[in-house]
């Protein structure tokens, strides 16, 4: 009766970050768009699309593995969000949170890339491999400092779970990991660019060099699913960080705490917007050399204080 | 049913043991060289092909290419009734991903659209670059023999329910190239069109107001022409294979 009772909870808590974090995207669509000096689409187009792309009436798979590679990211999507504990201290908001959840979140980051790569390379459209050849070898990258901030926070607090990293953060903003350890939050941070695929790092999607990347061929209902898998990981991953590094959400009052969560989470996005919209696209070995530069050198340093 | 195709091929490149196969047992050759060696090549095998075994002949591909193919054609997908359909339609018309393929002059005036002056992601209208994820196909004026070779596959590779603008006089009725040896005059005899945009050159709100029309006829449920398309392929078909005499693709692009 409890996991029942757990598994509604949870669904609770994936609709409510689907269709937050799809708003979200619409909205910041419509802040690209400001800087562009346009209107830009109404901040629901994301629902409409996902509709649309559902009620196509013919869908093309190449195999099964081209089938699954959709399952395999939405999986790894769904698996990201549902360890993290979204609201501190909310039943509800708690998913399946356990004691070393930090780690099984990671793996979950990389799964479901790697299950896409999977399936786009069954589609043999030559643009596919190379998106995905593109997007793994910039993923290898800004894991190395993202993994450095990450052993750098566990290391402070002397834990693997992310409840416990959010509880030891409570009681005014001094607290959070940002002003306590700002070194691992600045490697994190600019981790994260790359994580979102934005700009600088949207050489994996490029839609003007290889059309869109890994999806190319994918179509119809597998591309809703893919863009419903974008706004949960989107929103798996600021709930993360905001976890991480900017204290969590927490509240007596649990509408009050969800506010607090759309805030922090506003404001990670639109940092990633703001650099996307302030620089040029990076080549691949520009991006890595990038990664692997500073920020894995502040990764390093939070670490080894960590250590002293 | 000999299988004259097969050994014309390898007596031409001269392969090795091409008298080997000039008399194969007919129990080994895989069942698509058999059926289709032959009856291919004449107009009347092509028809009894399709109108009997309701497949697609493949003729323009060499015979070992044919299995890599398929060979279905198109088949009519019927609306929904009611609500839902006007739900979708409306949810279509709202998510118009335009293909990133200009063919002709005219796409020049595709690019204003997507700029601040006319900005058409205000009306959920997008550019996407490959056929597979797009829904509207914008024929940029004059459509010359060569790029129908392109154009063809890139309508069929788009998934339904699909809308084709036809921008420019040039897709009406040739424009200023009605006299021309390689432009073809009327767009609607080789792809079903939707909407023509008349002007040599359309202004870009000429473009929009093409692009509400779209959007109206859509949510009216009038914009069937992945189904018209199945329904007609016979005659597309054929209208298609006049014009472009070097046809060495399959007859239907999955």
């Amino acid at each position: 009766m409890a996991i029942l009772t757990k598994a509604l909870y949870t669904t609770v808590s994936l609709a409510v970050i689907t269709v937050y974090s799809l708003l979200l995207i619409g909205t910041m669509a419509r802040v690209r768009a400001k800087v562009q000096g346009r209107i830009g689409q109404p901040a629901y187009q994301p629902f409409i699309d996902i509709i649309k792309n559902n009620a196509k009436r013919t869908g093309i798979s190449h195999g099964v593995m081209f089938f699954l590679g959709p399952v395999f990211r939405l999986a790894g999507g769904l698996g990201t969000y549902l360890f993290i504990p979204v609201i501190f201290g909310s039943v509800i908001f708690a998913n399946f949170s356990f004691a070393g959840d930090l780690l099984l979140v990671m793996y979950f980051i990389f799964f479901g890339q790697l299950g896409m790569a999977l399936g786009a390379g069954e589609s043999a459209h030559p643009y596919s491999p190379i998106g995905v050849a593109r997007g793994l070898a910039q993923m290898t990258a800004f894991e190395l400092p993202f993994a450095l901030s990450v052993i750098a926070v566990a290391a402070q607090y002397g834990t693997l779970s992310i409840t416990e990293i959010v509880a030891a953060q409570q009681g005014g903003f001094t607290n959070w990991v940002a002003f306590t350890n700002p070194l691992a939050m600045i490697a994190g941070m600019l981790a994260f660019l790359g994580m979102s695929m934005g700009n600088p790092f949207s050489v994996v999607m490029a839609p003007q060099e290889i059309p869109i990347g890994p999806p190319t061929e994918m179509q119809s209902s597998f591309l809703g699913m893919l863009q419903t898998n974008r706004a949960i990981f989107n929103g798996a991953k600021m709930v993360l960080f905001m976890n991480l590094f900017w204290g969590g959400a927490a509240h007596q009052y649990l509408i009050v705490a969800i506010l607090i969560m759309v805030a922090k989470t506003f404001l990670i996005y639109l940092y990633v917007t703001i650099v996307g919209a302030s620089f040029p696209r990076f080549r691949t070995e520009q991006s890595i050399r990038f990664f692997l530069g500073v920020p894995t050198v502040i990764g390093i340093i939070a670490v080894v204080l960590q250590m002293v | 049913m000999a299988d004259t195709t097969i050994t014309r091929i390898y007596a031409e490149k001269g392969a090795p043991g091409a008298a080997a196969v000039a008399n194969p047992d007919p129990r080994t050759i895989d069942p698509i060289d058999r059926v289709e060696s032959g009856d291919v090549q004449t107009v009347e095998g092509q028809l009894r092909i399709f109108t009997q075994e309701l497949r697609l002949a493949n003729e323009g591909l060499a015979p070992e290419d044919r299995r890599n193919f398929c060979d279905h054609p198109p088949e009519v997908i019927k609306p929904f009734r009611g609500f839902w359909e006007k739900f979708l339609n409306w949810a279509r018309s709202e998510s118009l991903w335009i293909l990133g393929f200009g063919t002709g002059c005219g796409a020049i005036e595709l690019r204003p659209l997507m700029t601040s002056r006319f900005d058409m992601y205000r009306y959920g209208i997008q550019p996407r670059p490959t056929p597979r994820q797009s829904c509207v196909f914008v024929i940029g004026g004059y459509a010359s023999v060569k790029t129908m070779k392109r154009i063809v596959p890139s309508y069929e590779q788009m998934q339904g329910p699909k809308f084709v603008l036809g921008l420019g006089s040039c897709t009406i009725n040739g424009g200023m190239y009605w006299d021309s040896y390689n432009t073809v005059n009327r767009l609607d005899h080789y792809i079903p069109v939707d909407v023509y945009i008349a002007g040599c050159m359309p202004r870009p709100e000429s473009l929009l107001a093409g692009f509400m029309e779209l959007k109206r006829m859509i949510k009216a449920g009038e914009c069937e022409g992945a189904n018209k398309y199945a329904e007609n392929f016979e005659w597309y078909k054929a209208n298609q294979k006049r014009i472009i005499k070097d046809w060495n693709m399959p007859d239907y692009n999955w």
